[in-house]
């Protein structure tokens, strides 16, 4: 019994390793390549960069022949100041629905999390139309509202199962002595919302770092692409040129890396939080 | 001197709280989506002007020689491409779900963060990884089937009309296995202890514990899976974009409503870019997307509800 126990552990955990290389061998190969030389590369793809194969030339290239620390910094301003907008004007209408008795309260819930559902990029050919109006064609200014509207609802939804679970005490108790309803949310209800606002953000913060869709066709000019479409484009100009392509996708891999290692636990956490209710 | 109260003020905080949001939620994400339906009525002329047009362009998609082949083709791909998903994704997401849920398994923490890694990077990244990774030039696949001794078998898969679909799946899949995993491990951990010890107690071992217990239990869960792939499938586009392009070739084997939904708008080659047809086909896809959460809404959650807790 306790030997078949123990061939079943062995078991489980050879799969879970075998999976969890499968999951990231590929990502690896990719790493270390692009600290070789080409003819590391392909002589032998699999070897860990060598004093004699290792080379930083595909970095000089793609940091000549592209503006990858512009693209980085776009990608930056987007995904943060979206974040910021996402969060406080997500925690203040889910403060109002979750706290407040108004007429069209459930109807204005629904509303707005319609959108968990829907897709934006169906609404493309109008977001386009809107945006040339607008004069926003080309700017970041354009990516950032159709992202803050994209990740609004989910975090709107998230963040008011939270605050309804706030005990009434606090807030009743700081009614009393005449506080004002701003500083209400200000003063009371951010900070006990905080670990849901962490969860929202690591949520929101993925598809906008990663989308392709809304820089192509919104932001395509070389001053406003974010790093997902530099690489893209530059990928696709440098097809041949191994060495580049490989630092090319080093260079947008490490960035979420570090972020990843740094957030997973809670991210980790948000996920199978979020799932159990 | 007394202070009467007249009437209640006007609750201005509530107006203040949810006009933001709201606003940029109606303006950006809802007046598009409506406008893009309304569009979808429409032809343009030469001279940029509207014309209402009926069912016109929905006629023209659905049988035109000229737009209805791609039309059926992607949607075709579309759900093949979902298919694999199902059949392949989930039940990898389940099989390592129900293994990191093990009671006193050593490192689940460690697992489930290297295995969920590639989920959280852009689609576009893991394209190119896997068409390098791929390549016949680097040689790296063959290298690895070599290896297991499948030498033999490869082939560029990519490139091939009859696997290029499959092959991109297949990555998509690679990608976000994580997810329901996930999702699924969450929903595993939140069965009760006393449900599964009644079990064993009564001399169940572990392999009759997930099928005839937990696997009951989590097919809500499955679901929310099942209708979260099917809405980011049929409303994938980089993917297929960054390895294959807009013409998804080789022969349009690749080409999804995504996909198609860019060339329609924007044009490719000798055709022109029409926003009309593209808002028709935007809004065919709300209209699958629709029935198949409806679907998941009033068939299958409905039924299953009658076995969770």
């Amino acid at each position: 019994m306790k030997t078949q126990r123990a061939t079943g552990a062995v078991a489980v955990h050879a799969i879970l390793l075998g999976y969890t290389l499968i999951a990231l061998y590929p990502i690896f190969l990719v790493l270390i390549n692009s600290f070789k030389s080409r003819k590391g590369i392909f002589g032998d793809p699999m070897a860990l960069p060598t004093e004699k194969s290792f080379s930083l030339e595909g970095f000089e290239q793609v940091l000549q022949r592209s503006n990858f620390e512009l693209y980085f910094g776009n990608s930056l301003i987007v995904t943060v100041v979206t974040l910021v907008i996402v969060l406080l004007t997500g925690a203040m209408a889910a403060w109002a629905l979750s706290e407040y008795k108004f007429r069209g309260n459930l109807a204005l819930a629904i509303y707005l999390s319609l959108g968990i559902m829907i897709p934006i990029r169906l609404g493309s050919v109008s977001i386009l139309q809107l945006v040339v109006d607008l004069g926003l064609i080309n700017t970041l200014t354009a990516l950032i509202l159709v992202y803050t509207a994209q990740s609004l609802p989910l975090a709107v939804f998230i963040l008011s199962e939270f605050m309804s679970q706030i005990p009434k005490d606090l807030k009743e108790a700081a009614r009393c002595d005449g506080v004002s309803e701003y500083k209400i949310f200000y003063a009371i209800i951010l900070p006990l919302t905080r670990p849901a606002i962490a969860t929202v953000g690591v949520f929101s913060m993925i598809p906008v770092w990663n989308d392709l869709w809304f820089p192509l066709i919104l932001a395509p000019s070389e001053e406003t692409q974010t790093i997902t479409l530099g690489v893209q484009q530059f990928v696709g100009q440098y097809v041949t040129n191994w060495n580049a392509v490989l630092a090319s996708l080093t260079l947008a891999i490490i960035p979420v890396l570090v972020l990843y290692v740094i957030f997973s636990r809670q991210l980790v956490r948000g996920i199978t939080s979020g799932a159990v209710k | 001197m007394s202070t009467v109260t007249g009437k209640r003020q006007f609750p201005w905080h509530i107006l203040v709280f949810l006009a933001p949001a709201t606003i940029v939620y109606t303006a950006f994400m809802v007046y598009p989506l409506a406008d893009s339906v309304r569009l979808s009525f429409y032809t343009l002329d030469e001279t940029g002007a509207t014309h209402f047009a009926g069912l016109q362009n929905y006629v023209l998609m659905l049988t035109d020689e000229e737009w209805a082949g791609p039309f059926w083709n992607a949607l075709k791909n579309n759900f093949i491409f979902f298919l694999i998903h199902m059949l392949v994704q989930n039940p990898i997401g389940i099989l390592l779900a129900a293994l990191l849920s093990l009671p006193k398994l050593h490192g689940r923490g460690t697992y489930r963060t290297l295995i969920f890694f590639p989920t959280m990077l852009s689609v576009v990244i893991i394209g190119f990884i896997w068409q390098l990774i791929l390549s016949p030039l680097w040689g790296i696949s063959e290298t690895m089937l070599d290896w297991v001794g499948l030498a033999d078998w490869f082939a560029p898969w990519l490139g091939e009309e009859h696997s290029a679909l499959v092959t991109l799946a297949l990555m998509s899949v690679w990608q976000f296995v994580g997810m329901p995993m996930m999702l699924i491990y969450a929903a595993l951990l939140a069965i009760p202890d006393e449900l599964v010890d009644a079990a064993i107690v009564d001399g169940a071992n572990h392999n009759q514990v997930f099928w005839r217990i937990k696997l009951p239990l989590i097919l809500p869960t499955v679901g929310i899976v099942s209708i979260l792939t099917f809405v980011g499938n049929f409303n994938a586009f980089d993917l297929i974009y960054a390895v294959k392009g807009a013409l998804a070739g080789p022969n349009f084997s690749t080409d999804i409503m995504g996909t198609l939904f860019y060339r329609t708008f924007f044009g490719y080659q000798l055709q022109i870019g029409s926003p009309t047809m593209g808002a028709t086909v935007a809004t065919l896809m709300f209209l699958i997307i629709l029935v198949g959460v409806m679907l998941y809404l009033f068939v299958i959650q409905r039924r299953l509800q009658r076995y969770s807790l």
